[in-house]
């Protein structure tokens, strides 16, 4: 039968051809966007995790009511027996402590004045002990000029910061700042080299130095403001990470102290958690109105079809065909039209996504404002659900398409056939 | 006829408090010859007590007049050697570990003075209690078992720091007690509560003084002067920028 119904879509192509196009770029689009938002969303929570948030995040109470301004007076202080601690009880964890503060960026002229200044975004990071934050901010691909910081004393700057003050390598420069204590802080440092982390929200004024030199400065030994903790496996599941921080929150954290720490999940930092939960239901969001909207046009082009087809039905019906044998026959139709549509439109797609996947697509056009930190360049992510998902669209639409546009034969009367045929 | 019986009724108001209660600008004269000086010298320990710990330094100071001030951190060895040079509007700040002399100006001014309770701008009023306010006084109290005035002070310039000041004052040795500082908005910003006072020759002044920024979380800055000199001579390169490298 399937045969016969085959040699009928092959032979007769207006039949197919159209229903067929609309499910492959239905289907064609629907890998696209899936394969896209999950480079997206992966590219997201890699970044944050990297850069920001860590997988989970430990800070002060005090802290954490204002994490978004990074206040680092309210930092961890005396932290390495506390680490000690909470490495043993949690092995499944890597630790980065870091600090962030603002500072001014002072550039002395030949005699010691102030040339020019400009305000920091300071960055504070282990970056001599391991490599792992140097891995982790992807600083050997974000170099732009000169080296990584060698030893002590020496700082990178965004490539925005040096060409708008006019920087060189090598220079010393003075970072001016407040101490954990709240007194006014200098030191100086040197400009080893510049780096561009493709992420507008931090190339506009960064500054990275090692750990060490900064707790100095700020007067805070032994102390980060952040201590960011990655999984060992580099894979963020937020129910384990939840799980985790309740745990560590019932071990060590006070409620009656405000200095006493406290551990966040990545989702529970800069809104992810509504962004993940938002990206999740926009893929079903995006596959209802794809099913939809694909319905809609093949009910149409089922009903055109139908009037193409009208006589050929009438012939059927008055040969002895029952009209829900009829029905039956076009739904089928339509499922081979749906199948081989999703099977062409999947391949296509997963091409297009492959090339995302290797290429990327650059986004800077459209991130200029953006204070989200993501990618400039987002690849997309070919994952299992990339190959089966075309067919809840192609199938479901195509189906619903032919089972509306198939009511009118039951409408057709057979006693006004031959009137029919002969006009 | 209501607002002729009102005006009337200020006016008498008005003449029996001028009767009662002394002259406030002429009081604040009072205040600011006791608590002026040609030149001083000090030595002052700042007690800061912030939420999560209590540090102490010790510096040597130098003034003349409002104009000219210059100090030098001497203790703890993290602060040792850290300079400041007041002249007039200028406000330099010479660090010992990056060698630079920095200039404080415009934002940085707001900022905390070694993490205390006290702003570069504090440091840096130049004028007489006289020349930047008008003193009103309003009532009596009594602080510390001393009988005070209490004076309400009205800034005479939009650009001050503090618009509006009140004060108790001695009322036999004229040494302001207590002062609340308030912006513009009325806002309160700042405390200064004299704890224990001193005499120095003809002078009373203040030995220990808390202060606490409004703004601020913490018990204050403890400010204790622990020596002081009036009307002594001071070499004249002390308020230049040379010293601070020195």
């Amino acid at each position: 039968m399937f045969k016969f119904l085959i040699k009928g879509l092959l032979r007769d192509r207006s039949r197919s051809i159209f229903p067929i196009l609309v499910v492959i770029v239905g289907v064609l689009i629907t890998v696209y966007f899936v394969a896209f938002m999950n480079g997206f969303v992966e590219s997201m929570i890699k970044q944050n995790a990297n850069l920001d948030t860590g997988h989970v995040k430990v800070v002060t109470r005090a802290y954490a009511e204002v994490i978004s301004q990074k206040p680092f007076d309210l930092s961890l202080l005396d932290i390495t027996d506390d680490m000690q601690q909470w490495k043993t009880r949690y092995p499944q964890l890597e630790w980065a402590p870091r600090i962030t503060f603002g500072a001014l960026l002072d550039v002395p002229d030949s005699t010691g004045s102030t040339l020019v200044q400009g305000e920091v975004a300071g960055m504070a990071v282990d970056l001599f002990s391991s490599s792992k934050e140097i891995k982790r901010l992807r600083l050997t691909k974000a170099l732009r000029k000169g080296s990584l910081p060698a030893k002590s004393g020496q700082v990178l700057v965004s490539e925005a910061l040096f060409d708008k003050l006019n920087l060189k390598l090598g220079q010393r420069v003075t970072l001016i700042s407040s101490t954990v204590f709240g007194a006014m802080t200098l030191r100086d440092f040197e400009i080893s080299g510049t780096v561009t982390f493709g992420v507008q929200a931090l190339d506009r004024g960064g500054v990275i130095a090692d750990i060490s030199d900064v707790r100095r400065m700020l007067d805070m030994q032994d102390g980060a403001s952040e201590i960011l903790g990655y999984f060992t496996n580099a894979d963020y599941k937020d129910k384990t990470a939840r799980n985790l921080a309740l745990d560590f929150n019932k071990t060590y954290s006070d409620s009656t102290d405000e200095y006493s720490p406290i551990m966040l999940t990545l989702s529970q930092q800069n809104d992810l958690g509504a962004m993940l939960n938002l990206f999740d239901s926009s893929l079903a969001i995006t596959l209802f109105i794809f099913v939809g909207l694909m319905s809609i046009v093949l009910w149409n082009s089922g009903l055109m079809n139908g009037i193409r087809r009208y006589g050929e039905f009438g012939v059927r019906l008055a040969m002895g065909e029952q009209k829900k044998h009829l029905y039956r026959w076009l739904v089928m139709e339509a499922a081979v039209i749906g199948f081989f549509g999703t099977v062409i439109g999947t391949g296509l797609g997963l091409l297009i996504s492959m090339y995302l996947q290797v290429y990327g697509f650059d986004m800077s056009a459209y991130t200029q404002n953006s204070t989200l930190l993501y990618d400039n360049v987002i690849y997309a992510h070919i994952t299992p659900s990339c190959y089966y998902i075309g067919f809840i669209p192609g199938l479901l639409a195509v189906i619903a398409g032919a089972m509306l546009s198939g009511i009118s034969i039951y409408k057709r009367k057979t006693s006004q056939l031959f009137k029919e045929l002969e006009t | 006829m209501k607002k002729l019986i009102m005006i009337i009724s200020m006016a008498i108001c008005l003449t029996l408090l001028n009767a009662v209660f002394p002259d406030g600008n002429e009081l604040l004269k009072k205040i600011d010859d006791n608590m002026l000086s040609k030149t001083m010298k000090a030595t002052y320990t700042m007690t800061v007590q912030t939420k999560r710990a209590t540090r102490t330094m010790v510096s040597v100071n130098w003034s003349q007049g409002t104009e000219k001030g210059f100090s030098e951190y001497t203790a703890p060895a993290r602060e040792k050697g850290t300079k400041m040079l007041k002249d007039g509007d200028n406000l330099w700040i010479y660090d010992p570990n990056t060698d630079r002399i920095i200039q404080i100006s415009g934002n940085m001014l707001k900022q905390s003075v070694m993490g205390s309770d006290l702003s570069y701008e504090d440091f840096m009023e130049e004028t007489t209690m006289q020349e930047s306010y008008s003193a009103l006084v309003t009532g009596e109290e009594i602080y510390q078992e001393r009988d005070c005035w209490v004076l309400m002070l009205a800034a005479k310039k939009p650009d001050i720091s503090y618009q509006t000041i009140k004060v108790f004052v001695d009322k036999e040795r004229f040494l302001p007690l207590y002062e609340e500082r308030y912006a513009k908005s009325g806002k309160l910003l700042k405390t200064t509560q004299v704890q224990e006072v001193m005499q120095v020759k003809d002078r009373w002044y203040p030995k220990q003084m808390l202060y606490k920024d409004a703004l601020k979380e913490g018990k204050g800055t403890l400010f204790t002067i622990d020596k002081i000199e009036f009307d002594v001579k001071i070499p004249a390169y002390i308020f230049t920028k040379a010293s601070l490298k020195k």
